[in-house]
């Protein structure tokens, strides 16, 4: 069933002309990261208005693979069980050279996690949901569609900002400028930022097709299968995934001489998928040619101007690391955002949004670039050394590692986060939290830890240690009675993935900044202070 | 049948197979097998092992046609 796009009504410009407004954030773009950033500073109380020059949600399916960690973020904001329920869960990718299958990987071989390793689902689905996420804070959300920013002035104390609507012009200012405004960002191109980074030469078509049955068989495979010269597109890469709704997305190399003229493409793509699914019948629902490229800002944070998202950095798309990235921006943002704004913390804060997440862009650049190159041999020996890693790999499981169909995104470790206090247990500073399935104890219901810990700097106890109460910061028991709630895990789990008679502490975002054998209430305090740069 | 050996390159196989290409690069058809040449003969001895080596020679010919 094809997706119903249905455009949001333009944003009336009213008295906007005649009345100049001042917002303590203004945010360009309502892609998924625009839209994530609004609902987290509205989850912590902050006011934003969203600019977008369109008003329908993303125009074909684009990112579909939408990882763990990014449905824990969702989870926080409101929206992740709403995308679990619709999309395609999976876990299992599929590799194949020729007709052979040389092996398959499971990306979340345990259980006890409220979300799997992945889910697919249509970015046009992810965009509607947040937007009617958006609606449930009238009073701290504006979004005005077809409200095109033509102009963005950093005047040092606000930014002045020009827009652009069918009615008319208008201007405002704003505390904070975020330009969520994807690939081709203007507010990029405006302020004679490089983008700077490496461009691919060969193309791809990504299709969407609807069928009734899987174009690869008789059942449907919720897996990712990725073909290394498959018969059916001879010498070069193909992949494929299922959605919701029956849709089924093709991504086939092609050379770099195809002509990306968009009449075209359509013919191509027909002429392709009918290649590959034989006489049976389908609906081609979008197609589209891209040339993949890497790049990213140097800076993400400029003044009163921060990117994020595409406008920051792009990859190409063989680890589903773009949207996913983007996603774990906002998050990071978010709180850092709300903190300067509330007076908790200085501007040098953000900046410290910059330092994490262009290291995170740098990892996913780097992943997505070999991916690209693995399956793009440029020369005849590169080219050789892959069809003998293909040969090994029917047997071997060290050339399986090598073969590289796409990295899939996983959650960022902040090794080198200078908001990170350096104590007891250095294993897990820096990463996300991990779940943990809780049962309830009679302080509170059974659950799972994510749902618990993030938003909040949250100090969690595994076991005999002692909880201070510092102001501000929450406190959960894992197996112990202290705490502000307390909940009884699974010992050996908790053993494995956290470790006994520690307390760790989580920042806003739920990653790990600090970790104690005996928390006191002056150290507790100094390393919540530390992560919000209060010593500098 | 071949021996199998188990993976000892994760998690850093792609830093290697980047590094690999990366040393061809620029290099003709030619002058990348002598570089290959080369690999071989410098890993061999770090290896030191020659028992270890000719059966490395043996399973990877076992995946030649003839
Ligand atoms: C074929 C393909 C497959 C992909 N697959 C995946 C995947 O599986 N997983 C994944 O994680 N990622 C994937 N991605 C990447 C993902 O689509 C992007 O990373 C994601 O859309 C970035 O979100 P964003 O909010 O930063 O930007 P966008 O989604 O591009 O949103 C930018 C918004 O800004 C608005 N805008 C632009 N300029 C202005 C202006 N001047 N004024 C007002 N508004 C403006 C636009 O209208 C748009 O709504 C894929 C991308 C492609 C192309």
């Amino acid at each position: 069933m094809a997706y119903t796009y249905r455009p949001y009504p333009h944003s009336p410009i009213g008295k906007l002309q005649t009345k100049k407004q001042h917002h303590p954030v203004v945010i360009v773009g309502a892609g998924p990261v625009g839209l994530a950033l609004a609902i987290d500073l509205a989850s912590r109380n902050i006011v934003s208005l969203v600019l977008d020059e369109n008003n329908v949600v993303s125009v074909g399916s684009r990112a579909i693979c939408w990882a763990k960690r990014t449905l824990e973020i969702f989870d926080r904001l409101g929206v992740g069980e709403r995308m679990l329920a619709k999309g395609i869960t999976w876990k299992i990718g599929r590799q194949f050279h020729g007709d052979q299958e040389l092996f398959s990987f499971d990306l979340l071989p345990e259980t006890g996690h409220k979300y799997p390793a992945f889910i697919n689902l249509q970015q046009y689905y992810v965009e509607q949901y947040l937007i009617e996420r958006t609606r449930d804070f009238p009073e701290l959300i504006e979004i005005r569609f077809k409200h095109e920013v033509i102009n963005h002035i950093d005047h040092g104390d606000h930014v002045g900002v020009s827009v652009s609507t069918p009615e008319g012009r208008y201007s405002l200012n704003a505390d904070w400028y975020i330009a969520c405004d994807g690939a081709g960002s203007t507010s990029r191109e405006r302020m004679g930022l490089g983008f700077t980074g490496k461009p691919f030469e060969e193309k791809f078509l990504i299709a969407d097709i609807e069928m009734e049955t899987s174009p690869f068989g008789s059942e449907a495979i919720a897996e990712r299968w990725f073909w290394f010269d498959p018969t059916f597109h001879a010498g070069k890469s193909a992949l494929f995934h299922m959605q919701p709704d029956n849709i089924y997305r093709i991504d086939l190399q092609l050379d770099a001489t195809v002509t990306a003229q968009a009449e075209k493409v359509q013919d191509f793509a027909l002429s392709r998928i009918r290649a590959i699914v034989g006489e049976a019948q389908f609906r081609l629902d979008w197609s589209s040619i891209y040339r993949f490229r890497c790049a990213r800002l140097d800076n993400f944070v400029h003044g009163r101007v921060v990117f994020a998202g595409d406008s920051a950095h792009i990859v190409s798309p063989f680890g589903a690391r773009g949207g996913n990235g983007g996603i774990q921006d906002a998050d990071n943002l978010g709180w850092k955002l709300a903190a300067v704004i509330n007076g908790q913390a200085s501007s040098r804060l953000i900046e410290t949004y910059h330092d994490e997440r262009s290291a995170a862009a740098d990892e996913n650049i780097q992943a997505s670039s070999r991916t690209t190159n693995f399956m793009t041999p440029k020369s005849a020996i590169e080219s050789l050394f892959r069809s003998e890693t293909l040969k090994l790999a029917v047997d071997q499981p060290f050339a399986r590692t090598l073969l590289n169909s796409g990295r899939l995104s996983v959650p960022f470790v902040m090794r080198n986060s200078s908001l990170q206090t350096l104590r007891d247990a250095g294993k897990m500073l820096g990463s996300a939290a991990v779940d943990l399935p809780l049962a309830g104890d009679g302080t509170a219901d059974k659950g799972w830890l994510i749902e618990q810990l993030q938003g909040l700097f949250v100090l969690v106890g595994f076991g005999a240690v002692e909880l201070p109460q510092v102001a501000g910061v929450r406190r959960i028991g894992i197996n112990q009675n202290g705490g502000d709630v307390s909940f009884c895990a699974e010992d050996q789990v908790v053993r494995q993935r956290y470790g006994i008679n520690i307390a760790y502490l989580f920042r806003p975002d739920g990653h790990i900044c600090a970790a104690f054998e005996s928390p006191t209430v002056a150290a507790v305090t100094a390393a919540r202070d530390y992560a919000l740069t209060k010593h500098r | 049948m071949s021996r199998v050996y188990e993976d000892r390159m994760s998690p850093r196989q792609d830093e290697f197979f980047e590094a690999l290409i990366a040393a061809h690069d620029g290099l003709s058809e030619s002058e990348s097998h002598a570089l290959n040449a080369r690999i071989i003969l410098l890993l061999a001895n770090v290896v030191q092992d020659i028992d270890q080596i000719k059966e490395v020679l043996k399973v990877a010919r076992s995946y030649s046609a003839s």
